[in-house]
């Protein structure tokens, strides 16, 4: 879900002497032989530099991914759910935890990483640009959010580089709980009251298309993506990724008894595949400039929390300082009498 | 103002008795006892673990991989070192 | 489920099941709302980690208030469907967020006393509060620590933090006098051996706070003037507010399975 950073291309790439020519082909071999890479091996600096961008992209998304679910957590409507629902939004916050720190591991500080972000120089996934307006948009995030993040998790949990690799299987590994918690809430609502099932479908409705833009711009407008490829970062393309969701969810719609909001959507028999209708890309474009429903309140949230958190992070730091020069003091203390 | 860096550390845990100690992850945390409650806090969620160490990460000596020929390609010819270097009939049984 | 607010009869051991309830569930509620907004990553996940102990106690002792109480009832009932006067939780635990300083400060002065009481508590005669108190004791302790680290940091950090952790220790200091409060109903379950006596804990929990505020170079404020009233159901204007949110679903959809 969190690749769409890959789909920007980097246009800072030196040009090569030969010996680094050498270098970057031993690189390209040892990925092709399916070696990971660890972080003090030698590597391009494009490919540091991408892998920064995406894995750093893909923290930020998950902890600006808490806040339109963290507005569900003290109007949860059961102590059941409310507890499930809070477990999976510290989960967010130990996933981005645990991708700020691979990403640290290619040289950038997470503090460097939260910079760019609340000065918006860094992007994060589009889909937490929209509202979380009822109860059935957090069953509709689970099942639907979690489920395209996973499609796009997974393959990252065989990425070269070693460090995203190890955390994407964690990640994957906790997140198992967090689909299937959304889709037990949406066969909950749909199995409600007529409010509650109008509710659900007003979800899907809102949440379906935004959904399918998570995994980037089509392929054919996407020529990006073939470094990333070439370097096993991304193994599956937009579309193919993009396919592979639809085809696992519309069953499970169908099941809810929803009806998606899409009424060129068909299946296939020949292809067996899912058909559906047009992405509005400019949708897409615009809420990556900035302009979706909630993208600057989503930022400001974050930059109002770091910045009130200044004074906490620096009285910690003053506290360790202190204790590290009384125990200085009091070694060299020691040390006269002894002496 | 540029805000000061809180430090990066290590996380180790312990999965069960009898296991070593292995790596999990790193996070920041401003000193020891914070770190090791961090570490509770981020890493234990689902029963991981029994014991749990935490290192500064800067306290870690890492070994070069471009010495990786001259550390590790050595032992690589030593292969007297194996139990199967060494004939033994199978009469005389399991060894 | 009915659609209106639980009318129920509450016997002495009720009421007693339902402050520890309230206690937990509204202290858990008000530290769920620092989720997505902590001062740092870790602490995100500390505090949650923190208010799901709250939340999971909660519902231990609404799962028994349910059973005390028969007739059907269930732990949401309890929650989603008292009105503010029937709530019972103390004062302390329904004053806002504040700072960071002010959540640390309400946290710590709250498991000085609740980690003793649930400790007092595992040797009750009725053996379902006991088990309940048993694994309770061990995630307030946790929680103990941690707020006390966090306040010996900010008492012993800058002159802003230290600021900060006075004044949020001032602010909510009146409200610790009514933790050692017993009503008579109360005073009958603690003759009986059903609860701990508070009033046998206040030594305790003087010595964790002078240890706590001494090693953050605070102290103990000196007012004396204690507010009370919610564990009889007067509470402040806060609690309304909580309730509001979190009873808001059951509320507008009466009646529906969730």
């Amino acid at each position: 879900m969190y690749t769409q950073a890959l789909n920007a291309r980097d246009t800072t790439a030196p040009v090569a002497g030969p010996e680094e020519a050498a270098r970057a082909d031993r690189f390209q071999a040892r990925i092709d032989a399916e070696e990971r890479i660890e972080p003090n091996d030698w590597m391009p600096e494009a490919y540091r530099r991408t892998l920064t961008r995406q894995i750093s992209q893909h923290a930020h998304s998950e902890i600006v991914g808490m806040l339109p679910e963290g507005n569900w957590i003290t109007r949860a409507p059961t102590l059941k759910r409310k507890a499930a629902l809070l477990a999976k939004v510290q989960d967010e916050a130990g996933h981005g935890l645990y991708l700020y720190s691979a990403a640290e591991t290619l040289g950038t500080s997470r503090e460097e990483m939260f910079d760019q972000l609340l000065a918006g120089r860094a992007k994060y996934s589009s889909i937490f640009n929209y509202p979380t307006l009822t109860w059935a948009d957090i069953g509709a995030i689970g099942w639907l959010v979690d489920g395209a993040a996973i499609m796009n998790q997974i393959p990252l949990c065989r990425c070269s580089y070693g460090p995203y690799a190890r955390a994407m299987v964690r990640v994957c590994k906790e997140e198992s709980f967090h689909q299937r918690q959304g889709y037990e809430i949406m066969l909950t609502l749909c199995r409600g009251t007529p409010e509650q099932k109008a509710m659900a479908q007003d979800a899907l409705n809102r949440w379906w298309w935004p959904c399918l833009m998570m995994f980037g711009p089509p392929d054919a407008e996407s020529q990006h993506s073939d470094q990333s490829a070439k370097w096993k970062i991304k193994r599956f393309s937009n579309d193919e990724l993009r396919q592979k969701f639809v085809d696992a969810t519309v069953p499970q719609g169908q099941y809810l008894g929803l009806t998606f909001p899409d009424p060129d959507l068909a299946y296939d028999e020949a292809e067996g595949r899912w058909r559906y209708g047009t992405i509005d890309w400019e949708e897409f474009k615009q809420v990556l400039a900035g302009n979706g429903p909630c993208n600057r309140q989503r930022m400001k949230q974050r930059r109002d929390a770091h910045a009130a958190g200044a004074w906490v992070r620096e009285a910690a730091m003053a506290h360790a300082a202190k204790r590290a020069r009384r125990a200085e003091a009091a070694k060299a203390a020691a040390l006269q009498q002894a002496a | 103002m540029a805000e000061q860096k809180i430090p990066l550390w290590e996380v180790f845990i312990r999965s069960r008795n009898g296991l070593a100690h292995k790596h999990v992850g790193s996070l920041h945390a401003v000193d020891a006892t914070m770190a090791l409650q961090a570490a509770r806090d981020v890493y234990t969620r689902r029963g991981e673990g029994l014991s749990l160490w935490v290192v500064p990460s800067a306290a870690i000596v890492a070994s070069d991989p471009a010495d990786k020929d001259v550390m590790f390609e050595p032992t690589a010819s030593k292969i007297y070192r194996h139990p199967t270097f060494y004939e033994v009939p199978d009469e005389v049984g399991h060894m | 489920m009915p659609t209106t607010s639980l009318s129920h009869t509450e016997t002495p051991l009720l009421a007693g099941i339902l402050a520890l309830a309230d206690d937990a569930l509204i202290l858990g509620h008000r530290l769920s709302e620092w989720c997505g907004h902590a001062p740092m990553l870790e602490e995100d996940i500390a505090l949650a980690n923190i208010a799901l102990d709250c939340v999971g106690q909660a519902r231990s002792f609404y799962a028994y208030a349910a059973e005390v109480a028969g007739g059907g009832l269930t732990e949401d009932d309890f929650a989603y469907r008292r009105e503010v006067g029937q709530y019972r939780n103390c004062l302390l635990v329904e004053q806002p967020n504040g700072d960071f300083a002010g959540t640390i400060v309400r946290q710590v002065l709250i498991s000085a006393f609740v980690d003793p009481y649930y400790r007092a508590l595992t040797a009750s005669r009725d053996a379902t509060l006991a088990a309940i108190a048993a694994k309770a004791e061990k995630e307030t302790a946790y929680h103990l620590r941690h707020s006390g680290e966090w306040l010996i940091r900010l008492g012993d950090g800058t002159d802003e933090s230290h600021a900060r952790a006075r004044a949020a220790l001032d602010e909510l200091w009146p409200y610790t006098g009514e933790l050692f409060e017993v009503d008579p109903a109360e005073g009958a379950l603690i003759e009986a051996g059903t609860l701990p006596d508070p009033r046998a804990l206040r030594a305790e929990f003087d010595a964790t706070l002078d240890h706590i505020l001494g090693e953050a170079t605070l102290t103990r404020p000196a007012g004396t003037w204690m507010q009370g009233g919610g564990r009889a159901g007067r509470h402040s204007e806060h609690l309304g507010f909580i309730l509001a949110d979190l009873q808001y679903l059951q509320r507008a959809h009466p009646g529906a399975t969730w």
